[in-house]
């Protein structure tokens, strides 16, 4: 009997359980295996990334949250060298409430958004008239290139002598600090509009006007949103350091001054409101992005 | 290869017109010191179909971005004459990615055209003559090989061509779709009668579509042949194997059926 059982179990096209138990499904292994899944699908490694999930890009922050929190309740961090997060807040309803947090917030915001308001529009002026003229190409182009290879941050003290320390140097600085990588990715896109588009818009006897308007603009729109997420992280970046040197308010400012008065819980929220808003606004271009360049999703889906 | 400038017999069925809707009178281009056109000389009159064979390099894409006016910084002298309205179809569809079907059909066209017709309803029809109905308000990117240069068809169609240029227009696309587009092409030829100038390097292409086929051989057109046979024809036709043969040793390619190049 139990020969006979062994037999069989060799004889079989590959081993199956003992014939007193119910062979489980045996349709299931054949031939599919070899080539498909029991999707129906050939296994094929993914190459690209899976799909995308909403607000995944909040994992990462989030987590590190967590970990300062987790490190702080432990009592692993000195509050003198990292306050806990939740001293952190308690110091900013604290000056939100009693303190200049709110004008410190709005001058900062408003001269973030003045300067980037500028630089945006110098930008885009600069590159269309440098992408569509090789006459504005000759004249501005060379130009700033020169003027981004002066580091921006160097030009402040000419820009206090000359325009004084009030609020028009800061912006001004923002200002250039915005326009560069606009007109930097706007240009390029602009002049490296396919020639075949070129082509197509004389044989359909466009206009110039037409041509810019209906060709080189949205075909520059990708390579003018690279250059407008750098704007926007500029933006910020060069507000840090316009405010701790040379500003009597906002958001540096005050965290200068915190950092004289050896106030760790001030310069963390400081820094947390200029993480939390320079990812907002970078999302907020992204948003943009997505919604502009609709016709690019058709191509990935 | 004696340059045989023969007419495979033609009573031309309609009266041709008393001026050519092409004429092209000692044309030459050159880039740099490589004469590209040497001297041509072509009369096509309107609403003929005529194809344009010849291996690559040997200027056919040439003559018809010249005739297209697309070589602004090209050497070169002669004279040309064209029609007011000219449409050109290139092997690739150029849709513009970021308009969708109809908009890129309307390119450039005006709201409303002279006669006060609505070029929506127009661009619309003209989709729906190519077979693509419905597909008024997709992305480019969301059709296929096929269907995008169906609607670079009907772009070109929308604008009512005297003269209709197509540089390799079905190269890119696959055997049983170009059959398709063939017969879409013919039809829309029958219907609307431009002329039509077809640069193709495939022989039975040229001999199935066209009423007229050109050889150009080193800048000069060596072959003007009439194709006289009835539509719409098929590539089986043991008729058209006469045609194919004359086209293929005329492009240096041997009767015994050697591989054409580029076929």
């Amino acid at each position: 009997m139990a020969e006979h059982v062994s037999t069989a179990v060799v004889t079989a096209p590959q081993p199956v359980h003992p014939a007193s138990m119910p062979a489980p499904a045996p349709a299931t292994t054949p031939v599919s295996v070899a080539r498909g899944g029991p999707t129906g699908r050939p296994r094929t490694r993914r190459l690209a990334p899976g799909p995308r999930r909403p607000y995944a890009r909040l994992l990462g922050p989030l987590l590190l949250l967590a970990v300062w929190a987790g490190a702080s309740g432990a009592g692993l961090l000195d509050p003198r060298v990292l306050p806990a997060p939740w001293t952190v807040l308690h110091t900013g309803a604290h000056l939100w409430t009693g303190g200049t947090l709110r004008t410190d917030l709005a001058t900062s915001l408003w001269r973030a958004a003045q300067g980037f308001a500028i630089g945006l529009a110098a930008g885009v002026v600069l590159a269309l008239a440098a992408g569509l003229s090789r006459t504005g190409e000759a004249l501005i182009d060379g130009t700033v290139q020169v003027n981004r290879a002066v580091p921006t941050l160097g030009l402040i003290p000419l820009f206090i002598l000359w325009l004084g320390i009030g609020e028009t140097f800061k912006v001004v600085i923002i200002a250039i600090v915005v326009y560069i990588p606009v007109y930097l990715n706007l240009h390029a896109a602009l002049a490296g509009i396919d020639a075949r588009y070129v082509e197509l818009a004389e044989v359909l006897r466009l206009s110039r006007w037409q041509f810019v308007r209906q060709v080189v603009i949205p075909g520059a729109l990708p390579g003018f949103f690279v250059g407008l997420r750098l704007a926007v992280t500029g933006s910020w970046l060069s507000l840090v350091v316009l405010e701790q040197i040379n500003a009597t308010n906002g958001l540096g400012y005050l965290m200068f001054q915190a950092q004289n008065y050896g106030q760790t819980d001030v310069i963390v929220l400081g820094l947390l409101i200029y993480g939390v808003f320079g990812f907002a606004s970078d999302s907020a271009v992204r948003l943009l992005e997505r919604r502009v360049l609709a016709w690019r999703r058709s191509l990935s889906s | 290869m004696a340059p045989l400038t023969e007419q495979l017999k033609a009573p031309q069925p309609t009266p041709t017109p008393s001026r050519p809707a092409v004429r092209l009178t000692g044309l030459t281009r050159s880039f740099g010191a490589r004469t590209v056109l040497d001297g041509v000389d072509l009369d096509i009159p309107a609403g003929q179909f005529v194809a344009l064979l010849g291996h690559s390099g040997s200027g056919k894409s040439t003559l018809l971005r010249a005739v297209a006016g697309l070589d602004h910084d090209t050497a070169g002298s002669g004279e040309l004459s064209t029609p007011e309205r000219v449409s050109v179809v290139f092997q690739d569809s150029r849709l513009l990615p970021w308009r969708r079907v109809l908009d890129n059909v309307l390119l450039g066209t005006p709201k409303r055209d002279a006669e006060g017709r609505d070029a929506a309803g127009r661009g619309r029809a003209a989709l729906a003559e190519v077979g693509l109905a419905g597909r008024e308000n997709a992305w480019p990117g969301q059709l296929s090989g096929g269907e995008q240069q169906r609607a670079a068809l009907a772009r070109s169609l929308v604008r009512e061509p005297e003269l209709l240029l197509a540089d390799e227009p079905f190269g890119a696309l696959d055997a049983l779709t170009r059959i398709r587009m063939h017969t879409l092409l013919r039809e829309l030829w029958q219907r609307h009668h431009p002329s039509v100038l077809l640069v193709t390097h495939d022989v039975d292409e040229a001999a199935v579509l066209a009423d007229r086929v050109l050889v150009l051989d080193h800048g000069r057109i060596a072959v003007d042949l009439t194709v006289d046979l009835p539509h719409p024809r098929s590539y089986r036709d043991p008729r058209l194997g006469e045609y194919r043969e004359r086209l293929l040793a005329a492009l240096g390619v041997r009767p015994d059926g050697e591989p054409a190049g580029g076929n």
